[in-house]
């Protein structure tokens, strides 16, 4: 009796909250309801997590000695697990937050290849589908954990350079093969085809070693501008790992909620791919970059250097400026010095627009949350669709730590890494003024034309040192706001 | 009367489908404004994963699973708490022209700037407006 109404309870709850987790997603969809949409999410999963404890009552014989140590831990492991996650997510910068979804990612995809390794060392008798979905949820979980770690240590800068071994590929193709080797036979011994070599425990740890080996190799070769898609891929991993593992658990909430994520994730990898113009395929499997090999066309023109508080005064009695912001402004932190500078901009009557590029900074849409964070108005901010025909009746384009999504390069030279890449067209404004570090390349390693073309100027400096001059120039012509 | 859920062969596979086309349909609608978010946001769902740490973990009964179980519900937890506070924490964030007062940007402190400022206050006018 106890049982059953703890199954109806579970199963009433987990179906409110694979509601609640779809709807919250669908809320989503406007910066304007997308708050209340991640508490409408957040609520289903509280009372799916509180309802999971009524399992107490439904547990087996053979656990049911364990139970007082079981439920112990599983209160310890969550308070401490979700204790420390809230701490670091409150704490992190917003800057930081590629890293922090990669790292939280990746936790989600160790549990579920957790809850695949208990499944598989606990061996509870299930017929050989069972076996494989496992063991499938387990492969994807355990790349899904170490890549996303390899994926968080890239992007926190404690790994700095792609690794690129010649003959990396096959490797990691011969690890994979490796790995799924590993698995069918297991399927085929347990299904009494064989008495295994090795005895099934190893077999297990073998598996989950080649996959996590896997995972850390996959990861290692791709470069920094293919990041972004990376950090999707590993979420649809998860997600889909997840789902699997719910099929071996029979919980449907599980199954939806890691499928929705699955294919949430396949959308938005494809979406990023699409405005990189290359293949999904291509990002995970060669690593990014020509080498030194290709020869540099020659460049016409020459870089022109100028002051920040000339280009910030220009920019004063400009009409409309259009300003690129790229990885640089978020490395320099200078967005709340930007939003300075435009706000005395805009005081003086000239429209300030933002253009995003797609896969600007290391994760899509990381430019937008940056821009929100110090405070710009999310109508300011337009994306690369809707946004590039306005480029050529712009008078001033103010590119700011962007360098290859604006690359003329990738409309002309088919030789390009990055050729058929869509850029926004900085280089159609009457004037662009380039604020960079140094004449660094980009990511991609490629010189940029658009630096030398002749209504391109130069601003060298960090990007919110820069800012900060351009503010105080401007500034210091007096009242802007009365004048305009 | 039994409510244990069973669920075999093809009705999985009509679930995952049925799900799948429902994620793709529900992202496709977010803009790219929000993917940050959103990605945030999806992976705090996946982060359900939880509640089935907690199923195994409750149902172990040898120490090896025990211990499994508990980095299960560990690193499901995090992953739900993690994923909550880092997508609110964004999505508070963005406001349109017409509401309150804009956020507090954090970052460096620029000592620098009374130094620029006395170059560049001096500096010519070159209008060119139109």
């Amino acid at each position: 009796m106890l049982i059953s109404i703890s199954q109806l309870v579970i199963g009433s709850v987990d179906l409110i909250a694979a509601f609640l987790l779809m709807f919250g997603l669908w809320r989503m969809a406007s910066p304007v309801t997308a708050p209340s949409g991640i508490l409408v999410a957040g609520v289903g999963m509280l009372a799916a997590v509180g309802a999971s404890f009524l399992y107490v009552f439904t547990v087996g014989a053979a656990a049911k000695t364990h139970l007082p140590l079981n439920i112990g831990l599983a209160v310890a492991a969550l308070l401490i697990g979700a204790g420390v996650a809230w701490w670091s997510g409150r704490k992190v910068a917003i800057t930081a937050m590629p890293q922090a979804v990669a790292l939280f990612n990746g936790m989600g995809g160790g549990a579920a290849g957790a809850i695949a390794a208990v499944e598989l060392f606990g061996n509870a008798g299930h017929g050989a589908t069972q076996l494989i979905v496992t063991l499938l949820g387990a492969l994807i979980g355990s790349i899904s954990l170490s890549g996303s770690v390899i994926a968080w240590a890239k992007l926190d800068s404690l790994l700095k350079k792609p690794v690129n071994v010649p003959g990396l590929q096959w490797l990691n193709g011969l690890v994979l093969m490796s790995g799924v080797l590993v698995g069918v036979y297991m399927v085929y011994a347990a299904a009494g085809g064989a008495t295994p070599v090795v005895a099934m425990p190893h077999l297990i740890e073998i598996f989950f070693g080649i996959a996590l080996l896997y995972g850390i190799l996959m990861t290692l070769p791709i470069g920094g501008a293919d990041m972004p898609v990376v950090i999707s891929v590993y979420n649809a991993f998860t997600g889909l790992a997840v789902g699997l593992e719910g099929f071996v658990l029979q919980n449907p909430a599980l199954m939806i909620a890691g499928m929705l994520v699955g294919a949430a994730g396949l959308l938005l990898t494809q979406l990023m791919a699409q405005a990189m113009n290359r293949s999904i395929v291509k990002i995970l499997f060669s690593s990014f970059g020509p080498g030194a090999k290709r020869k540099q066309g020659a460049i016409k023109g020459s870089l022109k250097p100028v002051q920040a508080s000339d280009a910030g005064i220009f920019m004063r009695y400009a009409k409309s400026v259009i300003i690129v912001p790229g990885y640089g402004l978020a490395v320099s932190q200078g967005q709340g010095k930007l939003y300075d500078f435009v706000k005395l901009l805009r005081a003086a009557g000239v429209s300030v627009k933002f253009a995003i590029h797609p896969v600007a900074g290391r994760m899509p849409g990381q430019m937008d949350v940056l821009l929100a964070e110090a405070g710009v108005p999310y109508d300011l901010i337009v994306q690369l669709a809707d946004v590039n025909e306005e480029f050529k009746d712009a008078d001033v384009a103010l590119v700011i730590g962007a360098n290859d999504v604006v690359n003329p390069e990738a409309r002309t030279d088919k030789t390009s890494p990055i050729y058929g890449m869509p850029i926004l067209n900085a280089d159609q404004a009457k004037k662009c003024y380039v604020v960079k570090r140094g004449d660094g390349k980009g990511y991609a390693g490629i010189v940029n034309p658009l630096f030398y073309a002749d209504n391109t100027f130069m601003v060298y400096g960090d990007a919110a040192a820069v800012c900060t001059s351009m503010t105080e120039a401007v500034r210091g012509l007096g009242a802007p706001a009365a004048a305009a | 009367m039994s409510y244990q859920i069973h669920i075999d062969g093809f009705v999985a596979i009509y679930i995952f489908m049925v799900t799948a086309f429902a994620g793709w349909v529900i992202i496709g609608r977010v803009p790219a404004i929000l993917h940050t978010p959103l990605m945030s946001g999806s992976n705090f769902v996946h982060g359900i994963v939880v509640v089935g740490g907690l199923f195994t973990l409750l149902n172990a009964s040898a120490p090896l699973e025990q211990v499994i179980g508990f980095f299960a519900v560990l690193l499901g937890a995090g992953n739900v708490a993690g994923g909550f506070a880092v997508t609110q924490r964004m999505l508070a964030m963005f406001k349109s022209s017409g509401q309150g007062a804009p956020h507090a940007a954090h970052g460096a402190k620029h000592a620098k700037s009374a130094k620029h400022a006395a170059s560049a206050a001096v500096k010519p006018i070159n209008p060119k407006k139109k």
